[in-house]
């Protein structure tokens, strides 16, 4: 153990480099998914017959396992190629039908009689929206981030199959070299990481839970 | 005096149903409380979400203002029309306050003028603004519910109130007490009430004058009187006999 740790600690500056790198491979693409998961979430609940097709499609795209997504994209022109792009397109793939899921059940699991309330009220669809409909349906959306941000640190380790860096460098390097220290260099930080964001996040989604 | 609210011929059905609604007539005057009474499934609810346009008629004329509300925009209307329904309606993530400034808010009314009608109409509803201003929805009874979703929908002093059950999640003595305080508020105001009620006790105790509706029909309207003593039909002799017994 104490030579694992010193195995460690004397790539400290390598693995907290990739570490950075891991991160804002998930930041960015979970920040790219919330951008569009929350307009299309809500955009579904306004054309009832979209939402069962959307969420039908991300549900597939969810099921593609994700070194073969990684692969389908690289000779896709503008997404694809070698390096950290093609990386955080197909995090957001992923990071996606939470987000999307989760925003649309939870504009639809508004109670209806407070829906009709704030209309009969006179507020018009876009202060529904704002002061109803997703404040309600925040902790929702907030448990769908969630699992989006613990899902996409696991997967971001095979972003380095692409060349796109992080953590999965150390795994792959590894791999290939027989070193399970390597290996554990890599998996180590990104389990901790998996674990401080759920953790971190479900903190936050019980601060705001009762507020319903 | 023109009526604020005015039915004329309405009818009003739903996908493939039989009309809910058929030569529904009704009026209520300035000032006036008129308690639309009948069993379930009478389309009395029906025809009040036809007055803020929450609904539409698919025949005959529904007159709001001494205008046919189709001609108006549904907004500005429903802000013009205060709204009560069963339980409140409250927005659980809002203050009490919040709850009670909704349409002054939306309306676009200073916060310190907005602030000021709601500790006002806080007062009147026997709410201390001290006390219950800053609580949330969960933590009032149902009573206290109730009055603040009254509170909320006379803070812009609208000249028509539509309730729709208001007191029928209350049990019997807080529902008595809401029904006082009804009448209280009723004589300082000068709002028109349309309320919506399945409890013949409670719509001759509130309205200054009945009708009765059954199978989306006016069956009789007038006083208390008018209904126990000429009853119009046999349905209106059944339905307010159940009082006597």
């Amino acid at each position: 153990m104490s030579e694992l740790s010193r195995f460690f600690w004397e790539r400290r500056a390598e693995i907290t480099a990739l570490a950075g790198q891991h991160l804002a491979l998930v930041l960015v693409s979970t920040l790219l998914a919330l951008a569009l998961g929350v307009p299309i979430g809500i955009l579904l609940t306004r054309k009832p017959r979209l939402a069962r097709p959307v969420l039908g499609v991300a549900n597939v795209v969810q099921t593609i396992p994700s070194l073969a997504l990684f692969g389908f994209l690289i000779p896709i022109p503008w997404f694809g190629g070698i390096g950290a792009r093609t990386a955080i397109v197909a995090l957001v793939l992923y990071s996606l039908l939470p987000i999307l899921r989760n925003t649309h059940a939870g504009i639809v699991s508004v109670d209806p009689a407070i829906v009709e309330a704030a209309t009969g009220l006179g507020m018009t669809p876009g202060e529904r929206l704002r002061f109803v409909e997703l404040p309600l349906a925040f902790p929702v959306v907030l448990a769908g981030i969630r699992i989006a941000v613990v899902v996409g640190i696991g997967l971001a380790t095979i972003a380095a199959a692409v060349g796109a860096g992080g953590l999965g460098v150390l795994i792959y390097r590894g791999v290939a070299t027989v070193d399970h220290r390597l290996i554990l260099a890599g998996a180590v930080p990104a389990a901790l990481l998996a674990i401080a964001f759920d953790l971190g996040l479900g903190a936050v989604e019980k601060r705001w839970g009762p507020r319903r | 005096m023109l009526p604020i609210l005015e039915y004329r011929g309405v009818r009003k059905s739903f996908a493939g149903a039989p009309p809910v609604l058929d030569g529904f007539d009704l009026s209520v005057a300035p000032g006036e409380t008129v308690a639309l009474v009948g069993p379930s499934g009478s389309g009395k609810t029906t025809a009040l979400k036809l007055a803020n346009r929450l609904l539409e008629a698919d025949a005959g004329e529904v007159r709001v203002f001494e205008r046919p509300v189709e001609e108006q925009d549904p907004i500005a209307l429903r802000r013009r029309i205060g709204f009560v329904i069963q339980e409140g309606g409250l927005l659980p993530h809002w203050t009490v306050r919040e709850n009670v400034e909704t349409v002054t808010l939306l309306l676009g009314w200073a916060s310190d003028r907005r602030r000021a009608r709601s500790e006002e109409l806080l007062r009147m509803v026997g709410l201390p603004p001290e006390e219950f201003s800053s609580r949330r929805p969960r933590q009032l009874s149902g009573g206290q519910r109730q009055r603040v979703g009254v509170a909320r929908a006379l803070a812009a002093d609208p000249p028509l109130v539509l309730m729709d059950e208001p007191f029928g999640s209350l049990d019997p003595i807080a529902r008595k007490a809401a029904q006082n305080e009804f009448r209280s508020w009723k004589r300082r105001l000068t709002s028109a009430v349309l309320l919506v009620t399945h409890d013949l006790r409670e719509a001759f105790a509130l309205g200054d004058r009945i009708a009765v509706v059954h199978e989306g029909r006016i069956r009789q309207e007038g006083s208390r009187e008018d209904l126990t003593m000429r009853p119009a039909d046999d349905f209106v002799r059944e339905f307010v006999s159940e009082l006597a017994s």
